[in-house]
């Protein structure tokens, strides 16, 4: 072979099933790739690939997997970018990474990313910000950071992530790799350290289309540890599309509106254009409650945040600040632990949640995203799809936005609708604005990946991206 | 000087007796080493999710039948967030504004409601501990951490302490026949706190209630409702508020004191538990549920009625103890006759009050066969019912057969026609003038100490009766 | 618009300790994100149902059976203050 890093993750599998690469040379020159990591994208690196393994012949050929740090993973440190679960080593491996082991996917190392997945751009990481491998100025994007960093620069085959507002979808799109969230209910979340339970839902990071399918036919399944999965109707199979023919795309008023930055909206109208050429139908549409997502995504996602993050106190894991008084031993644990925007977001949802407050706030977001899901609904009787540009701006300076959170919140402007609907959406790169990536999403009916996939598939294959600059050399 | 009527209400936690935890594959125990029965979900560690045990909502919905409650055809679950060492998650799952069961009625006191929920873990005060110095140290065991259990809460429908006993005792009763539950108090899988409020005879609208905890026995509970009903009414007595609270009832001292709260500000933030979905009880699920109801309590006493011919007193008496009413049909098992059944109910009560009205007669050294032999005896008149009662209260001391206790004391019954009791007639006449002289006047009674003589003096062998009417006719025959 | 005494109830309510400061930055930048949220609370929602769950599971069952549980070693590996198999912790009630 002559440089394994070029090969995409499905290239370099085939090429272990058919014997002409040796698993073991495949995971080493990741692993030494990603131990030379300068870009802060991992929080651990494995030693070397597992002795057990399911051989050459698994449909994943052993090709090494990079995984978000909020999956945990037996005897392997597992913090969720966060200083309270420090060094935790959990006793038990999340379902999704397991059924990945399973298929031949070995464990590469843990990603970095946003403390508990709060995060837009991976500067709430308690372990230091990722860095951009287009430009290490700027940020990769979150909560997934590091595993879209770790891909798009080439020192991970391909990885996973979680998306609970736009967590695998943003950060892909700012660093021109393919992010896919399923439909909620697709993966088990179990093992997955819960940010917001009725939103979060695993997924891949990848370089093309075709590597997100092959890592999600092997993720989906119903768990009988996690109540809320699902058994996924069918297979997902690898894209073969050639065209959009009969495919009709909605492009809804409300998301692609003022706020988005020119040169996104640019990539994002000439992909349209692209569509059509391959036989799309584009119309516009409305979703009139969309502009009211981010309001609700910000009251219902701190709150069940609050809830889930109260089990670090200091008593069975993580970091202990000891007191004589209990409630002191507590509130100093969780005040030393938590970074300032899980602070932040812990107090929103606790108070969105206390009493004389929770009809105002968690009670009205529960019904607005009743009407977010009924909007989809009504626009998918008429379209296949609904298209939007993944981020409203392309990867932003370090510390551009951190002063101000509701700025940063806006990052998901375009990305929180999908999950609150509980429906799959997508980030494929659609060209370069000002020599950085930019996104372009599609969002699809409940259990649609595979016809989603597919029209990525076609639209990829006609945009012709190119990602190789950003690989780190060496 | 008013009467005052107190106002009492239940909430009580029922351990279910499944094989494991509520939301995880974790074995029940009782008094294993702390924590050998722990896994991700009821330790609460990161990514960890619940999945709901099937056999804790299957015993839910048995309870709310046997209560007569309205199962929800779709009932939900949430999240009650407070921070305590017991509460690995930092909320506890548990039902709230949909409960599993709604309304209900057992013995003529309304329910409220019947909830699921997981029980919280064990909190060990061990004192200072070597590690902090000079802090005061609690641990905490898991093992009971995530044991299903059921809450039921009754209407304020109790007007007097002793009313509140005799219902629980009714309600673990049915719990047990259930099967639902081994319901033993001393050992917190039955556990009962109490809301208590007293108001002047009449009035309707009720006072305030304070919250009674930790009464972990039968009588505790009735000990620490009547304590508390009678602080309640010293203090409206002497014109003072009652303030709303939560008391400790210390069984030891029998006082009442005030707890400290777990969570000062009392805002659980309750909201739906995103990790679990509905509960949806279709009319074909509840209705095989409703095919496995055992006989309960009211239905086994009309069968006791019914069958034996006893007085719908006692046989409220026995079928509403579960232990009590296995005794019975135990006894007669090994009765010679069903007609003997009456009477052998009407001993029971006489048992019990020598082993204490809790106690097991199951655990007593009284066998059921025992206790048949002897009642058979009494109604052959082969012995005595003042002896048969000295022999009673051996059999509790010391266990045995009866027949041989009452040949080895000579405890036999002397019937009227044996020469022994016309002797002793004789020398009751002879030493008794005063009481011979009245009845002699007419005066029946009198013979009262005559026959006291005689029974005696026979050990209680004689036949009052039969005394009785010998005395009669020789006092009223001109002879002596 | 939230005041330093509600960021302090909540703050308390959480279990998070905050220095003096931080309560004042908690509180505006608290007050400016729900000044953007209290836009939906101007929607008409009369009617319209609250979403708990997106899927449309019901009766996600387990059958009553045991599964393995942990090795205590194991469980207090992670722990910061093992006592006698359990986990220590300042006893809630004050001595
Ligand atoms: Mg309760
Ligand atoms: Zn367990």
């Amino acid at each position: 072979m002559t440089n394994l890093i070029d090969l995409t993750a499905a290239a370099a599998a085939e090429h272990v099933r058919a014997g002409e690469i040796d698993p073991a040379e495949l995971f080493d020159a990741y692993r030494s790739r990603a131990a030379a990591d300068d870009l802060n994208a991992f929080t651990w690196v494995a030693e070397g690939a597992p002795e057990a393994g399911p051989g050459r012949e698994a449909p994943l050929g052993g090709v090494p997997l990079a995984v978000k740090d909020l999956f945990c993973t037996e005897g392997v440190p597992s913090q969720a970018g966060s200083r309270i679960l420090e060094g935790y080593r959990p006793p038990y491996t999340a379902t999704v990474v397991a059924k990945l082991a399973e298929a031949g996917a070995p464990l590469l190392g843990k990603t970095n990313q946003d403390e508990f997945a709060m995060g837009s751009s991976n500067e709430n990481s308690g372990f230091g910000p990722v860095l951009n491998p287009w430009d290490i100025s700027r940020v990769p994007g979150g909560s997934s950071g590091g595993s879209a960093a770790a891909v798009a620069a080439g020192i991970a085959p391909w990885a996973i992530g979680t998306d609970t507002g736009g967590s695998i979808r943003q950060p892909a799109a700012l660093c021109g790799i393919v992010g896919l969230k399923p439909t909620y209910g697709a993966c088990s979340r179990y093992g997955m350290i819960a940010f917001a339970s009725s939103l979060d839902q695993a997924g891949p990071l990848t370089r093309d289309v075709t590597d997100a399918a092959l890592l999600l036919a092997h993720m989906v399944g119903r768990d009988r540890r996690d109540s809320t999965s699902l058994e996924f109707p069918g297979e997902i199979e690898l894209p073969r599309a050639e065209d959009l023919a009969g495919i009709r795309l909605g492009v809804p008023e409300e998301l692609t509106g003022e706020g988005i930055e020119p040169g996104v909206l640019e990539s994002f109208n000439a992909t349209l254009k692209l569509a059509e050429s391959l036989g799309a139908t584009i119309e516009s549409c409305r979703l009139p409650h969309a502009p009211h997502a981010l309001a609700a995504y910000y009251l219902i996602a701190p709150a069940e945040a609050s809830s889930n993050l109260a089990r670090f106190d200091g008593v069975r894991y993580g970091l202990r600040v000891d007191a004589d008084d209990l409630t002191e031993m507590y509130s100093r644990t969780r005040a030393a632990g938590f970074g300032p925007e899980v602070k932040r977001r812990i107090m929103l949802g606790t108070y969105a949640l206390s009493s004389g407050y929770y009809d105002a706030y968690y009670g009205t977001a529960q019904k607005v995203r009743t009407l977010i899901s009924e909007d989809f609904s009504t626009a998918f009787e008429r379209f296949d799809f609904i298209v939007t540009p993944t981020s409203p701006w392309t990867a932003f300076e370090l510390g551009a936005k951190t002063a101000d959170p509701y700025a940063m919140y806006l990052n998901d402007f375009c990305t929180v609708p999908m999950p609150l609907a509980g429906i799959p959406a997508m980030s494929l790169p659609s060209g370069l604005s000002d020599g950085l990536p930019v996104g372009f999403q599609l969002a699809g009916p409940a259990f649609s990946e595979n016809r989603m996939l597919d029209a990525a598939f076609a639209l990829e294959q006609a945009i012709g991206f190119d990602g190789s600059s950003a690989r780190v050399k060496s | 000087m008013t009467d005052w009527e107190p106002v009492i209400g239940l909430e009580i936690h029922v351990q279910l007796a499944t094989r494991t935890k509520m939301f995880c594959g974790c074995v029940l125990s009782f008094g294993d080493p702390p924590n050998v029965h722990t896994c991700p979900v009821c330790l609460g560690l990161p990514g960890a999710l619940p999945v709901l045990n099937a056999r804790a909502v299957r015993h839910g919905i048995l309870i709310g039948l046997a209560l007569e409650s309205e199962i929800a055809e779709r009932s939900l679950f949430h999240r009650k967030n407070y921070f305590y060492p017991d509460l690995p998650k930092g909320y506890q799952i548990s039902q709230y504004d949909v409960p599993l069961c709604l309304g209900g009625t057992l013995e003529g006191v309304r329910i409220h409601r019947v909830h699921l929920e997981e029980d919280a873990a064990k909190l060990v005060h061990v004192g200072e501990s070597g590690r902090i110095h000079g802090s005061d140290r609690s641990v905490v065991d898991f093992n009971r951490g995530g044991t299903p259990l059921v809450e039921i809460v009754t209407e304020p429908d109790f007007r007097s302490a002793e009313q509140t006993h005799d219902w629980l005792s009714l309600l673990r009763t049915t719990l047990k026949q259930l099967g639902v539950s081994d319901a033993k108090m001393e050992e917190g899988s039955l556990r009962c706190d109490a809301n208590v409020s007293v108001r002047p005879a009449g009035a309707s609208e009720l006072g305030t209630k304070t919250e009674l905890k930790n009464m972990n026995s039968f009588r505790f509970v009735e000990r620490g409702i009547r304590a508390e009903i009678e602080r309640q009414i010293a203090l409206r007595e002497a014109g003072k508020e009652i303030e709303q609270e939560t008391l400790h009832f210390d069984p030891v001292s029998g006082r009442l004191t005030p707890l400290r709260s777990k969570e000062e500000a009392h805002d659980y933030r309750y909201f739906p538990e995103p990790d679990l979905v509905p509960v949806v009880v279709d009319a074909e699920m509840r209705e095989a549920v409703r095919a496995e109801l055992p006989e309960l309590p009211a239905a086994r006493a009309l069968r006791f009625e019914r069958e034996f011919g006893l007085h719908a007193e006692r046989a409220r008496e026995l079928a509403f103890r579960a232990e009590l009413a296995a005794y019975f049909e135990g006894a007669l098992e090994s009765a010679s006759a069903d007609s003997l059944a009456a009477s052998i109910a009407n001993w029971i009560p006489q048992l019990v009050e020598r082993i204490g009205s809790d106690a097991d007669p199951a655990q007593s050294k009284v066998t059921p066969v025992a206790l048949a032999t002897l009642v058979a005896m009494v109604e052959a008149k082969e012995v005595g019912r003042e002896a048969a009662r000295d022999v009673l209260t051996r059999l509790v001391a010391e266990g045995g057969d009866p027949r041989a206790i009452v040949e080895a004391e000579g405890l036999g019954a002397m019937r009227a026609d044996d020469s022994g009791v016309a002797e002793l007639v004789d020398r009751a006449i002879a030493e008794n003038p005063d009481a011979v002289e009245q009845v002699r006047a007419g005066n029946a009674k009198a013979a009262g100490p005559l026959v006291g003589y005689v029974m005696r003096e026979s050990k209680g062998r004689a036949d009052g009766g039969e005394v009785r009417e010998l005395i009669r006719a020789r006092l009223s025959d001109g002879s002596a | 618009m939230i005041d330093r005494d509600q960021v302090l109830h909540v703050a308390s309510l959480a279990r998070l300790a905050l220095s003096d400061e931080e309560i004042d930055t908690m509180a505006s930048e608290l007050s400016d994100v729900l000044d953007h949220m209290d836009k939906i609370r101007e929607l008409d929602l009369d009617g319209v149902k609250p979403t708990t769950h997106v899927v449309d599971l019901v009766n996600a069952l387990r059958p009553d059976e045991p599964e393995p549980s942990l090795p205590v070693e194991v469980i207090l590996a992670a722990a910061p203050e093992p006592v006698d198999g359990g986990f220590g912790v300042p006893s809630p009630v004050a001595q």
